[in-house]
């Protein structure tokens, strides 16, 4: 294993490169991913049925907790890889974990929002528009659990084996990872929530 | 559900199915034990990494399902042979064309295409593995338990039966009640994900792993169309990740995407799949244009005609690919100003195939033409893919396509781009790269009687079908009365699929002819080709190249054996770093089997403990330490030694 020392720790090896290169492509395939589901949601918003409308079931508050605690978690993410890059451990845990805690209240909020629709009766079944929405907010959310998952068994592993080009290259990748999530967040709250509400 | 529903009961040929399954699933452990294999095939393949054994998997996967749908379609053709015929019901006969389709597009040519692009890609581009070799493994095995787990719906539960295309409101649960289409789309689902990986793999693997000096524009022609490829499959493949996810909804949760009530809208259906269905065609056919370029210039001895517009050719078929989907419902009344459009789009795709046809005919002229078999098949594409490509653009205008849709035109032309295009380039492509996997041709007697065989029943078997469409004839229909005239066209059509059958035969015995009695190869160049897998020697080491080969040109292999100076100096060697063989992607791949299985008959809680299942596979993978192994440079010389025999 060549370790290239001019490079930081996660690019400093063939094997780090390509799998961030691999990354990046997969999440291409992610954008992908979205946007056909934001094109099926954009295709069905309109078709309430029998059911509600997005105007009716929206509300704000929640919706803007989210927004801030997961833009928030971004920049937490971002300075932990900036502490990883100054090879400080103790600071990139932290930043890490305040990231997953920021996750998992978005999480909850989501949750509570989703339990909230349904007992007004606007379920996953109720109507096109809504199998649309739950489905979108749901993938959304299922990345974020997947990520806590992930993020969480990252952590142990910058815990146990310290910041090695292998630990540093996965966190990293990580942090690519929920700057997307957050990316694909902007477009639901603008083009979902704020435009719903209108 | 009871038993007695659980298991597909009342047709004697179902039945036969299950006694053979019982009898193979029996046969194959008994004689794993007896010839003491298990061990050999653990540690040898069911473990392996190595982009060429993964390889062979595939392509040995991709001839079984070959015959599977071979088998459907020979049915297909017995119904219909004869007015009125009785051998198979409505419903049966809905299950074969359905799985026939699904088969012989997913699991025979994808994977087929996916075999020969993991043998030879890294070879091509100087490269000693893939990008991500245990993702490599990953992705077949998710391939082969989705497969697998498609193949055991016809006794198990019912074959999907809505036509591969799985139109709604068709394919919803009011209208195909068996757990048919939950297989559909599950099994399909499993296989995808490992496509997706797939071409990630791939597409890194091109852009960063070539040999010094293999600049974009000195790539291989195959290493190109597989690098387009893979796009294609990057961008065309979660859209299908989408449509099948939105289908398990609706069918198994009662969301309403694709409902007639509530808001729900089944075109919807018919534009998700068809923006990935139809990147999908582009996606297998262009690595088989790809195979033709590499064939013919080897046989011609010439270098490729026009190899910059070969490449913009393929790049301007694979931009078209994503904005031609409407045209597979013209019929579904859209706007006029929607047709002419996606008409427009259609059509423009015969320029840039246009250009690759003359640019193959331009490298044949005043060429030493060798007629080797995989020659043989690569100058018959030529012309019948041309027939395919004209019903095509006859098919694109939109106003006359009124006549033809869905009927068997359609059929006669998806057929004559699909088997010249695709399966000939694999067959050939099988036969062309075979020895460079194990060390010995095919025979070319046997090679050249399954090629006559194949190429003249197939003209036999669908050119019937042209005449039978613009008659009236509609596609999936499982039987006619006489008076319709139907008969005699559809009884040849059956005489040539008994010659293709004769012809795949053939092929096989071949394999199996070759390996007893073929003489072994020795010079790891047998076709002296181009292109640098050829300098390696036959079977391929595992670490491929002893020494990186350092590039300048295109072909620098066959301008290396003109001017008789080598790639390489091939004394210093190093010690080369290789991935060490795992087991996780199998295990992986048999707990995505079982979750797609208790999934598909709505078993919530084993599907949950077998989603944990695979979850705990990933995190193992996550904490595991694999640094992999090096071959040490005495090592390298004995291989190097024993293979190319010792240097004067």
């Amino acid at each position: 294993m060549k370790i290239d020392h001019s490079l930081p720790l996660e690019y400093s090896t063939e094997e780090n490169r390509l799998k961030i290169l691999g990354f990046w492509i997969f999440l291409g395939a992610e954008i992908v991913l979205f946007s056909t589901l934001f094109a099926v949601y954009f295709t069905l918003q309109h078709n309430v049925g029998n059911g509600p409308a997005g105007s009716h079931i929206f509300e704000l508050t929640p919706v803007m907790i989210e927004t801030i605690v997961l833009l928030s978690s971004s920049f937490t993410i971002g300075l932990g890889v900036h502490a990883m890059r100054l090879g400080n451990k103790k600071a990139m845990m932290t930043f890490f974990g305040i990231t997953l805690l920021l996750g998992l209240v978005f999480l909850g909020v989501e949750i509570t929002e989703f339990v909230t629709y349904i007992h007004e009766g606007a379920t996953m079944q109720t109507s096109a528009f809504l199998s649309a929405l739950f489905t979108l907010l749901g993938t959304h959310g299922m990345h974020v659990t997947f990520g806590l998952l992930w993020g969480s068994a990252i952590l142990m592993q910058v815990k146990k084996r310290g910041l090695t080009p292998e630990t540093a290259n996965k966190s990293f990748i990580f942090s690519l990872y929920w700057h997307f999530l957050d990316v694909v967040w902007i477009f639901i709250f603008s083009f979902v929530y704020l435009k719903g509400m209108m | 559900m009871k038993w007695d529903e659980f298991f597909v009961t009342g047709e004697p040929m179902i039945y036969a199915a299950m006694v053979s399954i019982v009898l193979v699933s029996i046969a194959i452990p008994v004689g794993l034990t007896y010839f003491k294999k298990w061990g050999y095939l653990w540690r040898h393949w069911l473990t392996t990494v190595d982009h060429k054994k993964i390889g062979v998997m595939y392509i040995i996967a991709a001839l079984l399902m070959l015959f599977r749908g071979g088998v459907d379609a020979l049915l297909m053709r017995a119904q219909t042979a004869i007015p009125d015929n009785g051998l198979l019901d409505g419903q049966h006969y809905n299950e074969i064309f359905t799985t026939h389709g699904i088969i012989m597009i997913l699991f025979m040519a994808m994977p087929f295409i996916i075999g020969l692009m993991n043998v030879v890609i890294p070879l091509q581009i100087g490269a000693r593995d893939v990008a991500f070799p245990r993702l490599n493994a990953v992705s077949f095995w998710l391939f082969f338990f989705g497969a697998m787990l498609l193949n055991i719906s016809f006794v198990i539960g019912g074959s999907p039966d809505a036509g591969w295309t799985a139109y709604f409101p068709l394919a919803s649960v009011e209208f195909s009640p068996t757990v048919g289409n939950n297989y559909y789309s599950l099994a399909l689902q499993i296989a995808g994900i490992g496509t997706l990986m797939t071409g990630i793999n791939f597409l890194v693997t091109i852009l960063k792993m070539r040999a010094p000096g293999m600049k974009l524009m000195k790539m291989p022609m195959f290493t190109w169309s597989i690098l387009i490829t893979s796009i294609i499959i990057v961008f065309a493949f979660p859209v299908l990740t989408v449509a099948l996810a939105l289908m398990m909804l609706d069918r198994q949760f009662g969301t309403q995407f694709f409902a007639m009530q509530n808001g729900g809208m089944d075109m919807l259906w018919a534009n998700l799949f068809w923006v990935w269905g139809h990147p999908e065609v582009y996606i297998v056919i262009l690595p088989a244009f790809g195979i033709y370029s590499e064939i013919i210039a080897t046989f011609a001895k010439k270098n490729l005609y026009g190899y910059k517009s070969m490449v913009y050719s393929m790049v301007a078929i694979s931009l078209l690919s994503f904005l031609v989907w409407v045209h597979h419902f013209y019929t579904m009344g859209h706007g006029v100003m929607v047709n002419s459009v996606f008409s427009i789009t259609t059509m423009a795709i015969a320029i840039p195939t246009g250009v690759k046809i003359f640019n193959w005919l331009f490298t044949l002229r005043k060429g030493k033409i060798s007629f080797t078999t995989p020659m043989l098949y690569s100058l018959a594409f030529i012309p019948i893919f041309t027939i395919g490509g004209v019903t095509g653009v006859m098919l694109a205008m939109a106003s006359a396509d009124y006549q033809y849709h869905n009927t068997m035109f359609l059929v006669a032309h998806f057929h004559y781009v699909l088997i010249p295009g695709t399966v000939f380039a694999v067959i050939a492509g099988f036969h062309y790269w075979f020895p460079k996997l194990f060390g010995f041709k095919l025979n070319e007697r046997l090679g050249k009687w399954s090629f006559w065989f194949i190429a003249i029943s197939f003209n036999v078997t669908f050119f019937p079908l042209f005449i039978l469409g613009l008659n009236g004839m509609t596609r999936r229909m499982y039987t006619y009365s006489e008076s319709t005239g139907y008969g005699p066209l559809n009884m040849l059509s059956m005489v040539g699929a008994l010659g293709l059958t004769i012809g795949f035969i053939l092929l096989v015995y071949n394999i199996y002819w070759s390996t007893r009695y073929q003489p072994r190869e020795v010079t790891g160049d047998p076709w002296d080709a181009r292109s640098l897998e050829w300098s390696t020697p036959s079977p391929v080491p595992e670490y491929n190249f002893a020494k990186v080969p350092v590039i300048d040109t295109l072909d620098a292999f066959w301008y290396s054996k003109k001017e008789g100076k080598p790639l390489t100096d091939e004394d210093d060697y190093e010690p080369i770093h290789m991935p060490n063989n795992n087991g996780q992607p199998f295990i992986m791949g048999v707990f995505f089997f079982f979750f797609g299985f208790f999934m598909v008959f709505s078993w919530w809680i084993p599907a949950i403990i077998a989603g944990l299942f695979i979850l705990g596979t990933m995190a193992y993978r996550s904490f595991e330490k694999d640094h992999g192994h090096y071959i040490s440079v005495g090592e390298i010389e004995r291989t190097e030694n024993a293979l190319r025999g010792e240097k004067e």
